[in-house]
């Protein structure tokens, strides 16, 4: 469908998906059968609208065509004397939900956290609820979602439906749960966002090098929650981290569709609103306070991001005060990777010698990330033979076709090694 | 009880020789806790039954193995930590059985599981 009513309708799927399905759960508490109906209605909407014109109140329109499918289908089951198990919901917020139809107001973006809650839950596998919140809350299509995690259509799809089932059977509520607990379940959403976001940004295999426009959902996921709860540190920091890292996007890939390194990247394509943005929220008082350990390494990471983000070049950036901030991390979370990260901000600050020390004992199975970086560092010790050997070891372990083009690049830039040879 | 109560049975699993070990004090504080959890449970639903069970080494399984019932010493699998006890309760929602849960003494792990009717299977 193209044409105004085409975009009218995109726009409205884009923005409302996640409230409609909150109403609509809210009132029927059928979670199998919600988002078939919202479904169906938006294709009655693509024929409907092109013929008859866009709908004063598009929203309304779809909400008022699922609302028929829902109930259609619960008639024909009672018809049929089948028991369909329902989702949990206090049986007394029926009454409450008639006012919510009538008035869309405080009680509608209530129910959207509850969505958002129930799609996070923890007792859901990560992949599973990052994969049904995308789905749920934001209207994301089994296609994308399969293409973020890496994985075939019918697995994506079966992920989505065994977490669907899993609410109902093992009774995950659609509620907001209370207050002692809310600050670790939007730790658990947080993370579930990130999870999403880094499937978009560190790609394991395939010729995708970035699925950025996925990774921008899980940017509009964290949106959803902050707008929800602005007070909780968790969400707001990691909103900042992932503007941050997202803001490169445009500066990270070349025309040819190569990786293009950090110190290489043109700066001037890194997206300054969004930088700005995100030094805000990291200015703001919700991250002054004390927050939880996730929530902070959250926030060192992005100051770690708003280093490279406020360098006026890569030669500018202050390696000191980011090797510092690894240091925090590390304190926080003692991950590998983390660890990594630090020994190239050492190299940065201090030259590849103290680097390579760095790098000692770091043990990242089945990445080829530790050797590209040895070989990086050994190359500039002028070790060639040593930087061409770390160089063959992370080609070998590297799945991404794009960056495995671009060792490949690096280890034959190296200076001929020939003269090494004889002598070795 | 009213419609929206969910049944979960909760498993308790903890390491062999942990109670035996334990001191009077690390006693009464496993009774408190398990108070605790009970009292939730009245709180929020039902308590149906519980018991301790006797350790796994005492456990018989009966296995079919080539359509005959062989009947055999211990627990199903071999691991460090072995169901040592259960609940039976009505509770609201999941929510709520996690919170009972973490109520119970924080060396167990402790599985839930919602409990099922299985269709036809009512005698007439």
């Amino acid at each position: 469908m193209t044409g105004p009513a085409g975009t009218v309708l995109e726009t409205v799927v884009r923005e409302e998906w996640g409230r409609l399905t909150s109403l609509l759960l809210a009132r029927y508490r059928r979670l199998d059968l919600v988002e078939d109906a919202l479904g169906d209605a938006v294709e009655a909407a693509a024929r409907r609208w092109t013929a008859d014109g866009t709908p004063d109140n598009p929203s309304a329109w779809l909400l008022t065509t699922a609302r028929r499918r829902v109930i259609d289908r619960v008639r024909a089951e009672s018809m049929a004397h089948r028991k369909a198990p329902l989702l949990v919901t206090d049986a007394e917020r029926s009454q409450e939900r008639q006012a919510a139809m009538a008035d869309p107001g405080g009680l509608v973006e209530d129910d959207r956290l509850r969505l958002v809650l129930m799609c996070t839950h923890p007792a859901l596998a990560p992949e599973a609820a990052s994969a049904l919140a995308l789905r749920l809350v934001l209207g994301v299509s089994t296609h994308d979602i399969a293409r973020l995690f890496l994985v075939s259509e019918p697995t994506a799809a079966a992920r989505i439906t065994r977490a669907k089932k899993k609410i109902v059977a093992a009774g995950i509520p659609f509620a907001v749960p209370a207050a002692e607990v809310l600050p670790e379940r939007l730790d658990t959403v947080a993370q579930t966002a990130y999870l999403a976001f880094t499937a978009g940004y560190a790609p394991g295999s395939g010729p995708d090098l970035l699925r950025a426009d996925l990774a921008g959902e899980a940017i509009r996921l964290a949106r959803v929650v902050v707008d929800l709860c602005p007070d909780e540190p968790a969400p707001v920091a990691l909103l900042a981290l992932m503007l941050l890292q997202h803001s490169r996007r445009d500066a990270r890939v070349d025309a040819d569709g190569r990786l293009v390194l950090l110190a290489d990247q043109d700066r001037r394509r890194w997206r300054r609103d969004e930088i700005d943005e995100a030094l805000g929220l990291l200015a703001g008082p919700v991250l002054t306070g004390p927050v939880s350990p996730l929530a902070a390494s959250y926030v060192v990471q992005a100051r770690i991001a708003a280093e490279h983000a406020t360098a006026a070049s890569a030669k500018d950036t202050r390696w000191d005060r980011i090797v510092d901030l690894y240091d925090l991390l590390l304190q926080l979370v003692p991950s590998p990777s983390a660890r990594l990260a630090r020994a190239v901000a050492v190299a940065e600050a201090s030259g590849p010698g103290p680097g390579l020390a760095a790098l000692d004992g770091i043990e990242a199975v089945g990445s080829h990330r530790v050797a590209a970086v040895r070989a990086e560092l050994l190359a500039r010790s002028g070790d060639t033979v040593a930087a061409r050997t770390a160089y063959a070891e992370a080609i070998a372990a590297c799945h991404n076709d794009t960056e495995r083009a671009h060792l490949v690049e690096r280890q034959q830039a190296l200076p001929d090694a020939g003269g090494d040879r004889s002598t070795g | 009880m009213t419609e929206s109560m969910r049944r979960y049975v909760v498993l308790v699993a903890y390491e062999p020789g942990q109670w035996e070990s334990a001191s009077e004090a690390l006693r009464q504080e496993y009774f408190a806790a398990h108070h605790a959890f009970e009292e939730y449970v009245d709180a929020h639903g039902r308590r149906i039954s519980s018991a301790p069970l006797a350790g796994a080494d005492t456990a018989t399984t009966i296995r079919h193995v080539d359509g005959v019932a062989s009947v055999t010493d211990g627990p199903f699998v071999e691991s460090v930590e072995q169901v040592g006890g259960y609940y039976d309760v009505e509770l609201p929602d999941l929510d709520s059985a996690i919170a009972a849960g973490r109520l119970l003494p924080s060396s167990y792990a402790v599985e839930i599981r919602p409990a099922v009717t299985v269709e036809g299977y009512e005698r007439g």
